[in-house]
């Protein structure tokens, strides 16, 4: 491999993890259920660029092993298991009332972009000569932004994706300084993903059929406090 | 005979309890595979404490999966022994409010699954799979906290499944570290025992690193403060028998993967994870004890009582003596024995009086004399009341603290075991022997109190008695076993 396609693939390498940053920040941000949907699919289609690439820079067998479990789960099993057991309507839903609003939100988002690369780029250096590359702090940054949309969405759906979006970025690091993670763990890891969206529909339809709400971050009646617990069956 | 086997009899009782039959097999499936399981791990327990290695048992090319040394066979006794009783438990609390046939198959499915995927997590050796099995804990879980269906165990399992998960994201960022930290330092096997060979090559700051994500990531699920709001609401609102394995050893088994990161760091330079675990610790059971005094709901009081003995067991790893490893891991054996019979107990409570409102309840002593009686003893053994087991296993831990010069911190402990105490003690006295508010309705417990629970309070009262005033020789050397897995 010549010294020009190495500087080529470490490009291609670094666009898609800046386009990584781009949805995650969009996951934080977007209104409709659908369209976080959407850029959680966008999202795992550049991690698996992002593994492939890599793969093809270091001539690793195995991270091309992710790329390929990353394009079949995420994209295509992922929308199809919220089809068969989430409700209809949470492709429906479009939050309105965020816990802050989408301007300060987008600065905490900043902020925290700008911690990930204070604390990725010294720990990539560490991990030896090599691994220096957006990976490490883009995946960082993926995996506060993951827990930041977790905080202040309401809505089922951002939250879904929200928690599978950190794993995303977890992983965006981790193909970059964990290489030659087992191809047994990886299989696992993706099939950890579907069961999350398998349970998390379940507990969403349940939810929406006990109380009528998608918006499962605003329950929020069990705390100390004297009984002022109401609705049907509260206590049980 | 291998480790691996012991995971069979859940997978294949799940696998039982979905069959849809008119008569279903399920409970009695589920109560055959813990005895199974009790009994594996029993013997195998019994080996390790007897100083047979066990790993040799294995074929080659397992031991980079499948590992058990003196720690996971305590761990995975403890499992065994709270799945058995909490399966007895539900023969009867699960059949009180009548569920249909598909609901009580789903609540067994899910109970197999759930003692599956905890018996893994001791047995595991590759650090990211044990990551994995822990997830699959929560998501097993999670339809038995959310099994009542009502409003609150609905709130309870999503708040349960969503921070339990988003703790494990920053944790596998931690692994996914920890196994570049392993890579950098020239490489090995990457398990539990090939980490403690290889930690003194290995680059500290990543190191650091990733203990601290792996310790805020699980210790969420362990229930550590600051990451325990998500705790109190689960462990009440599942059934009881549910409660009593997330609080009796669910929580212990999570914080068994933290613990197995000490004797990793302690061959790292100047990594202070002994420090960080003392901090945490006293945190932990300072907020819990000072909570315990506020609560409303006795469930929850059990569930705050948790997270405050989460944090003496941490707090007593951070002492950093061997002496209080061995107070830890006895406080490890005597939280799950007392939490789990604390939850029957509560069980009972919430069958003769069906409130878990703790203000509702007074006088129980003469309306529910069995509910009553257990409650009480329930209380006090949490508590740490002498001669009962907590409070043994508390007094080794303070008495290792105090010798290895750990005045302060042992001081700060002291306290909060006490407030704690008067915590419980407070709210239980006034349910068990307060004056009842009007007329006393008649005595419901006789009638209420189906056989299987009755039968389990017994049982597990035993343990939570005996080992506060005798540890068995085969118990006591499997304990110091567990110890020395903690020390480098």
């Amino acid at each position: 491999m010549s010294d020009a396609t190495r500087e080529l693939l470490q490009n291609l390498n670094a666009l898609a993890a800046g386009l990584f940053l781009l949805t995650a920040f969009g996951i934080v941000a977007t209104r409709q259920a659908r369209g976080c949907l959407q850029l959680f699919i966008a999202q795992s289609l550049l991690l698996a660029a992002s593994a492939a690439l890599l793969g093809l820079r270091f001539d690793s067998g195995h991270l091309y092993g992710v790329a390929l479990v990353n394009l079949v789960s995420k994209p295509i099993i992922v929308p199809w298991l919220l089809r068969k057991v989430a409700p209809a309507e949470l492709y429906t839903r479009r939050e309105i009332d965020q816990a802050l609003n989408i301007p300060i939100t987008l600065l905490i988002a900043l902020a925290l972009t700008v911690g990930a690369y204070f604390l990725g780029v010294p720990l990539a250096n560490a991990v030896g000569p090599g691994y220096h590359g957006p990976n490490v702090p883009i995946g960082i940054a993926g995996l506060l932004l993951g827990a930041l949309t977790l905080t202040v969405r309401r809505e089922a759906m951002p939250l879904l994706i929200g928690l599978l979006a950190m794993e995303n970025g977890a992983f965006l690091a981790g193909v970059s300084i964990a290489r030659d993670l087992p191809m047994l763990v990886e299989l696992a890891i993706a099939t950890d993903g579907l069961i999350i969206v398998f349970i998390v529909g379940v507990l969403v339809r349940a939810v929406d059929k006990q109380v009528g709400t998608t918006a499962v971050g605003e329950l929020a009646s069990l705390r100390e406090g004297p009984a002022r617990r109401s609705g049907p069956g509260a206590d049980s | 005979m291998s480790v691996v086997w012991i995971l069979l009899p859940p997978l294949v009782a799940a696998a039982l309890a979905g069959i849809p039959l008119k008569r279903s097999l399920a409970p009695g499936a589920t109560v055959v595979s813990c005895l199974l399981v009790l009994a594996g791990a029993s013997r195998l327990a019994w080996r390790v404490a007897a100083g047979d290695p066990v790993g040799d048992a294995l074929g080659p090319g397992w031991s980079n999966w499948v590992a058990v040394d003196g720690l996971s066979a305590l761990i995975l006794f403890l499992i065994a022994l709270v799945g058995t009783t909490a399966a007895v438990y539900s023969l009867g609390y699960m059949a009180h409010g009548r569920p249909t046939p598909g609901k009580l198959r789903l609540y067994h499915a899910n109970y197999n699954l759930f003692i599956f995927s905890m018996l893994a997590i001791p047995i595991v050796a590759e650090p990211t799979l044990v990551w994995i099995v822990v997830e699959l804990t929560t998501l097993c879980s999670a339809l038995l906290v959310s099994f009542d269906n009502t409003r609150g165990a609905l709130e309870a399992a999503w708040k349960y499944v969503v921070l339990s998960l988003l703790g494990a994201g920053i944790a596998l960022f931690g692994f996914l570290v920890l196994f570049a930290a392993l890579h950098a330092g020239g490489g090995g096997a990457y398990t539990w025992a090939g980490l403690v060979d290889a930690a003194p090559r290995m680059p500290a700051f990543l190191m650091q690193t990733a203990f601290l994500l792996i310790l805020i990531g699980l210790g969420t699920k362990v229930g550590l403060v600051p990451m325990h709001t998500w705790l109190p609401d689960a462990h009440s609102q599942a059934p009881s028998p549910v409660c009593a394995l997330l609080s009796g050893i669910e929580t212990t088994t999570i914080l068994y993967v933290i613990l197995r990161l000490f004797p990793v760091m302690q061959g790292v330079p100047g990594a202070h994870a002994e420090k960080w675990a003392l901090v945490l610790g006293l945190v932990s059971a300072g907020t819990a004890a000072f909570l315990l005094l506020q609560v409303h709901d006795y469930k929850r009081l059990f569930a705050f009582s948790t997270v405050e003995h989460m944090g003496i067991v941490l707090t007593a790893v951070g002492f950093g003596a061997s002496a209080a490893d061995y107070g830890a891991m006895q406080q490890i054996v005597s939280h799950a024995v007392t939490k789990s019979f604390c939850f029957f107990a509560a069980g009972a409570v919430l069958l003769a009086v069906g409130t878990r409102e703790i203000s509702a309840v007074r006088g129980l002593i003469r309306r529910a004399p069995a509910a009553g009686t257990a409650l009480m003893l329930g209380g006090l053994g949490i508590a740490g009341a002498p001669p009962l087991a907590v409070f043994l296993s508390e007094f080794v831990i303070l008495k290792a603290g105090l010798a290895r010069g750990h005045y302060f911190a042992t001081g700060l402990l002291a306290v909060f075991i006490v407030i704690a105490f008067f915590g419980v003690m407070l709210h239980l006295n006034r349910m068990v022997f307060g004056q009842p508010e009007g007329p006393v309705p008649p005595d419901t417990d006789g009638a209420s109190l189906p056989f299987s629970c009755r039968l389990t309070l017994v049982l597990a009262a035993l343990p939570v008695v005996v080992l506060g005033v005798y540890i068995p020789k085969p118990l006591h050397d499997l304990l110091a076993q567990a110890a020395t897995a903690l020390i480098r």
